[in-house]
């Protein structure tokens, strides 16, 4: 019985050796591939907002965490800030609108020095698919009419849905998605524009970290106003 | 031998199919079958997995006392799970990340566990290996079939997405059949794949009725017509 026992202990303990041999070696294989996977989805992401010939330095090595929950939603959100021979000239800031119909919608906001919108992509969302979905660039051109946009006062009545008496279009069916992704980025553009400099002077402190976020889909918890 | 498979084959696309028959793996089935592409995706990563695991089970089954079989099993299957899911978080991002929860998920994938202890811990392992490419192609065929009926009735096109699994070739692959204003939510909705999957299995079952009778009405037809025409 014993004797049993050690043997059939030995044997899983040595299939649990094996296995996990198998599974560190190929983790060290594909580590760099992985990372390198994860830092050109960001580096193409950044490069579709702010395009390559408006900056000579790495954006994505440029990155500053900022704390501005009220206005970026979440309590942390990287800022990548894009310079021509070290002019400041435009940022991308990571955002999050915690109003969507079905949780969090985390998206991408880049502005220029003035505070126009440069452009405006979605990195991760739950809305419906179908309805809600066509704030993602390749099902709809709608994200598109940020493009060129600014906020004039904080309160601009100008940034709302057509229903609500502003201007951007709502999807038929769906009014609460472009209502959370409009506020969003109105915020973000607002805050971006009284704090430009100090975006700029703030140390770089976040290189390279994926943009969104964990594949898995583990959420993060929206912060709470 | 050729019978062994083709019985094998048979089996793993047909009879026995894992997905139609033997109702396995079902939430992966369920949740990945919005377009084809992710529906092949998964189906190829989950065959990668069944052959990986049939042949890996079938090596060891004589050093492997009975008593702990299943948790040496299990230890394999959740190895090629992981080693599948690093290659394609470093070799398909995209896909990856499109697929996301569901390639861990593969380790509870019933129908790997079910052909390790039902098939391949008693054979040897080349046929083992066949039963894991047919019972993984069986399951993949049932996964793209149902992706691609939802993919029509939700959205109206055909492998949109494929870039993300076969590279940026692949981006013409996209077919748009036709185009709607209210595309058929239902269809992309789990209730949808509930209803497709539904529909799947009963027309096995019509096919399958259908066959039987006709075996069964073969020698009277015979007997009765002098030319049959046989439709198959």
């Amino acid at each position: 019985m014993l004797k049993s026992m050690r043997k059939n202990g030995l044997i899983l303990g040595g299939f649990a050796v094996v296995a996990t041999a198998l599974v560190v070696t190929t983790q060290v294989l594909t580590a760099d591939r992985i990372a390198e996977q994860q830092r050109n989805e960001l580096m193409r992401t950044l490069n579709e907002l702010i395009p390559p010939a408006l900056h000579d330095n790495d954006l994505y090595r440029d990155c500053a965490l900022i704390q501005a929950p009220e206005a970026l939603g979440l309590a942390e959100q990287p800022v990548y800030r894009s310079r021509l021979a070290s002019e400041p000239n435009a940022l991308a800031i990571r955002t999050t609108a915690p109003d969507g119909y079905s949780g969090a919608i985390h998206l991408l906001v880049a502005v220029n020095l003035q505070g126009q919108i440069k452009g405006v992509r979605v990195l991760q969302h739950r809305e419906t698919p179908g309805l809600g979905d066509k704030i993602e660039v390749q099902r709809d051109d709608w994200i598109l009419s940020f493009n060129g946009e600014r906020v004039r006062t904080e309160n601009d009545a100008r940034w709302r849905v057509r229903r609500d008496g502003g201007m951007f279009d709502q999807f038929t069916g769906a009014t609460i998605t472009p209502r959370a992704v409009i506020a969003a980025v109105q915020r973000t553009a607002w805050y971006a524009q009284n704090n430009m400099d100090s975006l700029f002077a703030a140390p770089a402190n976040c290189i390279g970290e994926p943009l969104a976020n964990d594949p898995l889909g583990r959420e993060e918890q929206p912060y709470e106003y | 031998m050729s019978t062994e498979y083709q019985t094998l084959a048979n089996d793993g696309l047909w009879e026995n199919n894992p997905a139609l028959v033997q109702l396995l793996g079902l939430c992966p089935l369920l949740a990945v079958t919005g377009t084809v592409t992710n529906a092949l995706g998964l189906g190829i990563a989950t065959m990668l997995v069944l052959v990986g695991s049939n042949i890996t089970v079938s090596l060891v089954r004589n050093w492997v006392p009975n008593e702990i079989r299943i948790p040496v099993f299990v230890i394999v299957i959740a190895t090629f799970v992981t080693l599948v899911e690093l290659t394609m978080n470093a070799f398909t991002y995209g896909l990856f990340m499109a697929l996301g929860i569901f390639i861990p998920l593969i380790v509870t994938n019933c129908a790997i566990i079910g052909r390790a202890e039902a098939y391949a811990s008693k054979n040897n392992w080349y046929n083992s290996a066949f039963d894991g490419l047919m019972m993984g192609l069986g399951f993949t065929l049932v996964l793209v079939a149902l992706g691609a009926l939802r993919e029509i009735l939700g959205q109206g096109t055909l492998f949109a997405g494929a870039e993300l699994l076969l590279g940026e070739w692949a981006r013409d692959l996209k077919i748009q059949l036709f185009s709607f204003d209210y595309p058929l939510l239902l269809a992309i909705l789990p209730p949808g794949a509930f209803l497709g999957m539904g529909f799947l299995i009963a027309g096995k079952n019509w096919i399958d009725g259908r066959r039987k009778a006709k075996l069964a009405k073969a020698p009277i037809e015979k007997a009765q017509r002098a030319r049959v025409t046989t439709v198959n």
